[in-house]
This record gives C-alpha cells, sequence and structure tokens, in this order.
C-alpha cells in the first residue's frame, strides 16, 4: 500500500493507505480525527469540509493521495489551545449550531468564506454556504454568527 | 433578565457548543472498540421480488471476510410495532411481520438482504459484489390507489393492502349538518411523502462481553431505553439487564431515529457469533432507502358553513401511506396524531373522518417532525383558506370568526381533545404586526412593476404535543406508557448531576434542563450536570420526540427537584434544630421564619453524606431522588404563520421573501434555543412546501435516492425569519411549559402554499401542489388559464 504524509493541524503525519482511501477515511480512520464528519456520499452536504494549504475543501471528495505533502487544518486544529478560533465563538454566541454534525465543515467553510470575501452581503454568504447542509438551525442563526465573526476576524 | 442570569427565562449559551465546535463530539460513528470489525448490509435493489437461492460461498471466501448471514441465519423475532389500530368494527389493524434480514420475499428496494462481516469496510463492500443473489422480481404497488386497486399484495398472508380502515366522529351526524349547510366548500389535498434526512447517517456499533453474558449497543438513538426494550424483549431476547443501549451525540434525529431498526438488532445479534465487536455506518443512499419517511397522505375534505361563513361541520376522508411494514409507531401517526387535531383553533362543532392506511412495496413511512400534526394542519388550513376564497371573507376575518375564544378553556373539541390554553387572536395580530402585513400592498405593487407575482398567505394553528398521558395513549393501542423519569443526584460538595430519560440530539438539554436546576436549587449553574442516552446510567426513559422533552422529561426532573428539596427542608430542619414547617427555601438557602438562622443549599448536601449526629430512623443520609412524571394531558402549542412569496411568472421560481411566525409555546426557558428551535422548523416546513419531495417510478425505485434528486433546504433557499412568542401556560403542568420542536414544521407549510396561490390568484391558479418547484408553478401557471376561464 502507499504512504502518504502530510502535515495536519501542524504536526507531520503519515500512514499507508489503499490507492482508493478518501482523505476523509484518512482523518477519521487512520488519524482519529473525527471531528471531520461524512454526510452523505455525493460530495452535497460538506460536513467532510477541511482546509488544504489554506482553502476549503470537501475532504470526502479527494484521495489522500492527493493530499501528499499538503498542509491540512480540520476543525481540531482550528482553535488556539483553549481560545477558541472567533468563527467557533461566533457559532457560539449566536447559536449557530444545534446537533453538532454539519458545524465542523460549516465553521471551516465559514473561516474560508471571510478570508476570502471579508465583507460579504447575506445573500453573498447564503451562496456560499450552498455546498453546505444544516437540518437543524434553518441557516438563520449560521448566517448571523457569520456576520458577527466578518467583524471579530478582521479585528 | 439580567446578564449572567442561568435560571428560566435566560438565553444561557449551550454547555454543548464547546464538544461541537472544536470536533469533540463523540457520535456512534466516533466510536472505536478494540477489535471492531465491519459490517455492510446488501439491500434489495427490488420493490417486490421473492428470493429464489442466495449463493454465499464466493463472499465467505473473499479476503478479509468473517461471516456473511442471511434471513434464514437470522432466526430472531419480528422488529415490532409499537402501537395497534383498530378498524371501524373493532377488529385489529393487520400487522405483518417484520424479519430484520428478509426471508422468502422483499417488500421495498432497501429491503436488508444479508450482512457481510469483514475486517475492513471495504472488504466487506467487496465481497458483497461476490454474494449471489436469484431474484423472481414481480409487479409492485408503489401507489395507493394501485395497491387498494387490486394492485399486487405486499404481504401475500394477509390478502390486503389495507393495514387498517379507521374513524372517529358520528358519520351520519355529520351528514345531516352539510345537508343543511348554506356553502360547502371542498378541497382535495395530497401531503408529499418525505425523506427525514438528519445530517449523521444512522449507525451502530454491537458488543459482546463472554465475561458477563452482556450486550452493548451503540446506536443513533432519540430513545436508547425504548430499544433496549424492543430489541431485548421482542426480537433477540436478551433480558434487559443483559444489555446496555447507548445513543450517544446523535446529530439530528427529527423523528427518524425513534423506531428500532434491523441494523441494530443485526449487529448486536451477530456480535457473538463473530466473538468481535462490529460496527454498522449508513452511507446517504443507503439512509434514503433504509430510514422510515414521512407524511404521505392524500386526502379530501370538506367544511360546511351557515351564510355567516361560521364553521359548521367538517368531513375528511385520508389515504395513509404505511410503507412495507409497520415501524414502530406508524399507526398511530395519521389516526391519533392526525384526525384527533382536525379540529385545530376553530370552533367546528362535529367532525368525522376516515383513515386507511395502506401497505405498498415502498420504505416505511413514520412519524417525521411533526408526525400527523403537519398533516392536518396543512388539510384545514388550505381547507380554510379556500373557504375564504369561496365566501369572500378576508383570510383574517374567516379566522377570527372561527376561532376558539380566549375564554373558552378549558376546551373540548368533537375530536376527542381538551384544549387547556391558547389566545389565538393574540398570536394573529402579534404575527400581522411583525411581519408588517400593513406594508403588504406595496411590497405587492412594487414586485409587479418588475413583473413579479407577490402573495401572502396565513395558517393559524394548534398542535397537540408533550406525549403523552399513559393511560390515554393505552386506551388508543399504545403498547407503552409515555411518562418520563428524571434523577436528581446532589453530590456532597453542593454539585448535582442529573439523569434524563429524554435524549438530546441537538435540542440542547444539557443547557435548558440545568437552567430549571439552577432556578430551582439557587446552585451554580456550572456545577450542574445533565446526563442521558445510557441505559445502565439512567434509570429509565421513553426518550425525545412529539416535543415532549421539556413538558414530559423537564417536569419529572421539577418533580424530583421537589422531592429533592423536601428532603433537604428535613435535613436543614435537624440542623437548625428547627421544625421543617417553619423553613423556608429561596435563592439557595434555608431560614428559620422570624430568625436569621440560615443553611446554604452546600452545607446541607454536605451533611446529608456526612450524617454524624442524624436520627436515622426519621432522616436517611444522602440527597438523591428520582421522579416518575405521567403526563395529564397533551399540551397545545398554536400560533400564526405567515408567509410572503414572489413568483416569476416566466420561470415559476418562487423567492421566499418573508415568513413570519409567532408561536404560543408555553413559558420559555431559554428564549435563544426557542427561536432556533422553531427556525429549524419552519426551514423544514418551507422544504416540504416549496423544495422536498421523495418520488417513486412505478416499478418502486426511488428516484430521489441522493442530495443531488432530493432538494434539501440550502441557505440560498430561505430568508432570515421573523419569530416571536406570545405564551399562555399550560395549565397542568409544573413548569406552564408547551414545547417548540414541531411548531415550526407543523405551521409552515400551508401558509406558503396559501401565499403563492394568493400570489398568482389572479392569472387563474386555484390550486398549488407540494413541492412547489419552479417546473411545477411553471405547469400550473400555464394550465391555468382554461381553469380560470371555466369558472
Amino acid at each position: 500500500m502507499p504512504t502518504v504524509s502530510m502535515t495536519v493541524n501542524g504536526k507531520k503525519v503519515s500512514g499507508e493507505v489503499e490507492g482508493r482511501t478518501l482523505l476523509v477515511q484518512f482523518l477519521r480512520e487512520n488519524l482519529r480525527l473525527t471531528g471531520t464528519h461524512v454526510g452523505c456520499d455525493t460530495s452535497q452536504c460538506g460536513a467532510c469540509v477541511v482546509h488544504l494549504n489554506g482553502d476549503s475543501v470537501k475532504s470526502c471528495t479527494m484521495l489522500a493521495a492527493q493530499a501528499d505533502g499538503a498542509e491540512v487544518t480540520t476543525i481540531e486544529g482550528l482553535a488556539d489551545g483553549e481560545t477558541l478560533h472567533p468563527m467557533q465563538e461566533a457559532f457560539r454566541e449566536h447559536h449557530g449550531l444545534q446537533c453538532g454534525f454539519c458545524t465542523p465543515g460549516m465553521v471551516m467553510s465559514a473561516v474560508d468564506l471571510v478570508k476570502k470575501n471579508p465583507k460579504a452581503s447575506e445573500a453573498e454568504i447564503r451562496e456560499w454556504l450552498e455546498g453546505n447542509i444544516c437540518r437543524c438551525t434553518g441557516y438563520h442563526n449560521i448566517v448571523k454568527a457569520i456576520q458577527h465573526a466578518q467583524t471579530t476576524m478582521s479585528a | 433578565m439580567q446578564d449572567g442570569a442561568t435560571g428560566i427565562g435566560a438565553s444561557v449559551k449551550r454547555v454543548e457548543d464547546k464538544r461541537f465546535l472544536t470536533g469533540k463530539g463523540r457520535y456512534t460513528d466516533d466510536i472505536n472498540r478494540p477489535g471492531q470489525v465491519h459490517a455492510y448490509i446488501l439491500r434489495s435493489p427490488h420493490a417486490h421480488a421473492t428470493i429464489k437461492g442466495m449463493n454465499k460461498a464466493a463472499a465467505e471466501a473473499a479476503p478479509g471476510v468473517i461471516a456473511v448471514f442471511n434471513g434464514e441465519d437470522m432466526e430472531v423475532g419480528s422488529l415490532p410495532c409499537g402501537w395497534q389500530v383498530n378498524n371501524k368494527d373493532g377488529s385489529p389493524m393487520h400487522e405483518p411481520g417484520h424479519p430484520p434480514l428478509a426471508r422468502g420475499k422483499v417488500r421495498h428496494v432497501g429491503d436488508q438482504v444479508a450482512v457481510i462481516i469483514a475486517e475492513t469496510l471495504e472488504q466487506a463492500k467487496d465481497a458483497s459484489d461476490l454474494l449471489a443473489v436469484e431474484y423472481q422480481t414481480h409487479e409492485a404497488s408503489i401507489h395507493m390507489d394501485k395497491a387498494l386497486g387490486g394492485g399486487p399484495l405486499v404481504h401475500d398472508e394477509i390478502g390486503t393492502n389495507l393495514c387498517y380502515d379507521w374513524e372517529i366522529g358520528d358519520e351520519a351526524e355529520v351528514d345531516k349538518v352539510f345537508a343543511g349547510a348554506a356553502h360547502v366548500t371542498e378541497i382535495d389535498i395530497v401531503n408529499n411523502r418525505l425523506i427525514p434526512n438528519a445530517m449523521e447517517p444512522r449507525a451502530a456499533v454491537g458488543e459482546y462481553d463472554r465475561s458477563d453474558d452482556r450486550y452493548t449497543l451503540y446506536t443513533t438513538s432519540q430513545n436508547p431505553h425504548v430499544i433496549r426494550l424492543l430489541m431485548g424483549a421482542f426480537v433477540l431476547s436478551i433480558p434487559e439487564h443483559k444489555l446496555r443501549v447507548v445513543a450517544p451525540d446523535v446529530g439530528g434525529g427529527f423523528g427518524s431515529k425513534i423506531y428500532h431498526y434491523a441494523e441494530e438488532a443485526i449487529v448486536t445479534w451477530a456480535a457473538p457469533k463473530v466473538g468481535r465487536p462490529i460496527k454498522w455506518t449508513a452511507e446517504r443512499s443507503e439512509s434514503f432507502i433504509s430510514d422510515a419517511h414521512g407524511r404521505d397522505h392524500i386526502s379530501h375534505a370538506k367544511m360546511a358553513m351557515d351564510k355567516d361563513g361560521k364553521f359548521l361541520g367538517l368531513k375528511v376522508a385520508t389515504k395513509a401511506n404505511m410503507g412495507a411494514y409497520l415501524s414502530t409507531f406508524a399507526p398511530c401517526v395519521p389516526t391519533y396524531l392526525y384526525a384527533t387535531l382536525l379540529a385545530g383553533v376553530y370552533t367546528t362543532p362535529v367532525i368525522y373522518c376516515n383513515v386507511k392506511a395502506v401497505f405498498t412495496h415502498t420504505v416505511p413511512v413514520d412519524a417525521y417532525r411533526g408526525a400527523g400534526r403537519p398533516e392536518a394542519t396543512y388539510l384545514l388550513e388550505r381547507l380554510v383558506a379556500k373557504c375564504a376564497r369561496e365566501t369572500g371573507i378576508s383570510q383574517t376575518d374567516i379566522r377570527r370568526k372561527n376561532f376558539i375564544p380566549a375564554d373558552a378553556f378549558p376546551y373540548q373539541t368533537p375530536v376527542a381533545l381538551q384544549y387547556d390554553s391558547g389566545d389565538y387572536i393574540t398570536t394573529l395580530d402579534a404575527a400581522e404586526k411583525a411581519h408588517d402585513v400593513a406594508g403588504f400592498p406595496a411590497r405587492k405593487a412594487a414586485s409587479e412593476a418588475k413583473g413579479k407575482r407577490r402573495g401572502i398567505g396565513y395558517s393559524t394553528y394548534l398542535e397537540a404535543c408533550g406525549i403523552a398521558p399513559s393511560a390515554v395513549v393505552g386506551s388508543l393501542g399504545a403498547r407503552a406508557g409515555l411518562y418520563e423519569s428524571a434523577e436528581v443526584r446532589v453530590h456532597p460538595t453542593g454539585s448535582v448531576t442529573v439523569f434524563t430519560g429524554s435524549h438530546s440530539h441537538g435540542q440542547g438539554h444539557e443547557t435548558t434542563f440545568a437552567q430549571l436546576v439552577s432556578e430551582k436549587l439557587g446552585v451554580p449553574y456550572d456545577a450542574i450536570e445533565i446526563s442521558h442516552g445510557d441505559t445502565d446510567k439512567v434509570q429509565f426513559g421513553m426518550g425525545t420526540y412529539g416535543s415532549r422533552s421539556l413538558a414530559v422529561g423537564g417536569v419529572a426532573i421539577d418533580k424530583a427537584l421537589d422531592k429533592v428539596i423536601a428532603k433537604a427542608k428535613k435535613i436543614a430542619a435537624h440542623m437548625m434544630e428547627a421544625s421543617d414547617e417553619d423553613l423556608e427555601f429561596k435563592d439557595g438557602k434555608f431560614t428559620v421564619a422570624g430568625t436569621d438562622r440560615e443553611l446554604s443549599f452546600g452545607e446541607v448536601a454536605l451533611s446529608a453524606y456526612v450524617p454524624h449526629n442524624f436520627p436515622h430512623e426519621e432522616l436517611e443520609p444522602g440527597l438523591d431522588e428520582k421522579a416518575f412524571y405521567d403526563p395529564l394531558n397533551f399540551t397545545y402549542p398554536g400560533g400564526c404563520h405567515i408567509a410572503e412569496v414572489e413568483v416569476d411568472p416566466e420561470t415559476g421560481v418562487v423567492t421566499m421573501e418573508r415568513m413570519t411566525a409567532v408561536d404560543d409555546v408555553g413559558r420559555v426557558v431559554n428564549p435563544m434555543i426557542v427561536a432556533g428551535q422553531i427556525h429549524g422548523g419552519l426551514a423544514q416546513g418551507i422544504g416540504q412546501a416549496l423544495l422536498e419531495g421523495c418520488v417513486y417510478d412505478d416499478s418502486g425505485q426511488l428516484l430521489t435516492g441522493s442530495y443531488m434528486d432530493y432538494t434539501m433546504p440550502r441557505a440560498d433557499n430561505l430568508p432570515s425569519f421573523g419569530v416571536g412568542t406570545e405564551s399562555t401556560m399550560c395549565t397542568h403542568n409544573s413548569l406552564g411549559v408547551k414545547g417548540c420542536g414541531e411548531v415550526g414544521a407543523i405551521g409552515s407549510p400551508p401558509a406558503v402554499i396559501n401565499a403563492l396561490v394568493d400570489a398568482l390568484w389572479d392569472v387563474g391558479v386555484r390550486d398549488m401542489p407540494m413541492p412547489a418547484t419552479p417546473q411545477t408553478v411553471w405547469n400550473v401557471i400555464n394550465s391555468a388559464g382554461t381553469a380560470a376561464a371555466a369558472e
């Protein structure tokens, strides 16, 4: 089996994988980073979003082998020790999560949005979230949380 | 409420959020047991077929495969149904068997045929390709009309596809009212079939410990004790003391995780056979064809009115799809959770409803957020809107004219329920104000100026939740009681653990329930922990569904807190050498009336566990109390939802412009969480109205079997919502709470469709099916001209 190596949450890791192993499987099963979730099998729901070399990607939609040599950040690596990332804090403050299952992907996706488009309008936020499905919140408070983080992330 | 407050009425930030936000949630698929192997379920690709044979040899010999089992291997009990509904003539419904792995026949696409257990999931899946199953396929009964009209039988042994033929009300009396009515309005209603789609797919890990002959099942369940009882007693014959069921963090349920599913029984049964823990996790495509679906009613309804538009009588005939097998709660959904709601918020004096439940070659249908009540509300509020159109009375006047007045409670309806409280005019007025209905004509004109059409729609609804008084549901065929239990354990240093039989899978119980304790005991909020979801920790529980967690589970906690205070008072009286009648407990302190003597709750708690001078014959050590609470009645949330839509008549595209909900959910413990529950319900209601629909082809293939085909509401399909509460208190529970989990999904669909019909009324549109997708709306608009011309 081929060996892949990458930096995950600042730590160098490597492991043997089958050619067909997805990045999300490598994260969840080899590294036991179970914060990244799998909610569908058609690359629609976004529960598996992580950052790859700084950009949000759906980790169910690429092979682990394709991430060889990359820098990966998962939800476990977003906070600064005990201090939550401003996006995590905004989700908590605005009740942007309920069951928590879509939350890791939603937060990782939202961080990338604010980085790329710091002044996104409500319509732009909603459009960006098209690839992240939440069944609990109706998105109302997720949008509010991201709007809040637009101010705290730039501060 | 001041900043930092943690009692009832405070928007306390959620305790659970930190673990979910940092990836530390522990869902079933995150659990990995030592030596664990993986199960893959081979499912039927056919809706109706006879299994002629199965050759397991090649699959069994495949790399990594440990075992392959089919229905002949797994001789266990049938997956049980928890509710018996009787026919009009008093005879019981048909209740066919439901083996966890199919025997002889498969009855829907997705039916479980075999399980392959291997070292890795990939090996199990690879081996499934080598499992040769010989099917003889048959024509299927997919749609209810065909199933009832001589279509192929789903269960040959019962000789019919009619599960039951049930009624409520006096048909002759209702017919008499219709004969003398000044006006009758009729409507045909289809309540579209939905697929619940909690974001976490179902999963189960089964484990057997030979050293103490005990089984453990980790599962994605809303009610672990119910699974323990159903699976242990009816399917696998494992006594409760040898079976632990754990429902850890669960990623949403919406009803679909109430039921006992085959996969739970399969991994638990197979674990001792392979001598290893076994994990099964659904892929989303499997969820679509194996999670219980929701809704799927076809109805005809008519309302009799006097010349002033006062409702005189309602008659309804409904066909309800059960799918291929009876899921755990299925029979009660279109009967006791549906027909009993047909009075709604109105004084309609006589009501008759007939329900025919039908077997089809489709996935079982059961309760989905609202369960029966959205179907009743959709029918009634679409009918009321049509009554207003036909009588020329305004949408609000016809409602006001027929509302049960605020001073008429308790109000006995003609369909069994007795409402305890409500004020429907107040919620309607508040919703109209919050929505800025006064500004609607200007907004409509602005839409029309850009070639669009704009409409507004109302739904004034009520639901019955806080499910439910055991005596009532028992008399209606429930095979369980629907109480809840709680234990409040005060530790020596005054911190508190609450064990609750309710289960939280997004509702925030760890926060809300702690607020109840903080309010009542005066204990700091961070010294309280809520424990749920493990049958080895929690004494018993009926779980979470029917908006019952606070109204039943929360009240059970309140009752246990009363017992804790009563016991603590005795201890405090002993410590302060006073009579417990002279003691007062307030703000976490026991005081003796007329003196300056006082003890904190913490001091009393410590003394309970350090009882050096207790009179032991009168006072036991310890401070740990349990309570079971069986509600006296259902609770009756209600309110007014107003939808405003804009339609592009060129394309049929509908935009949700505004959605306002003012709900009466009784006392509000955490306003932030209540608003969040309502938001989520509204999204699911709008989803049903505009986006979501389960489609089978005539052969029984599910055409909407993935997120590519089944439209889940996305952020850009929805507006920000306007939500508010106008509460009357529940009169029969100690907290005054009613429940808020389902109101959004119950009230909103008719508001949206009524708004669409309003928007398109002037182009001749008189009806609109759900989901009102652009294609559907475009077709309705383009066939509407003829309908209007015929009027």
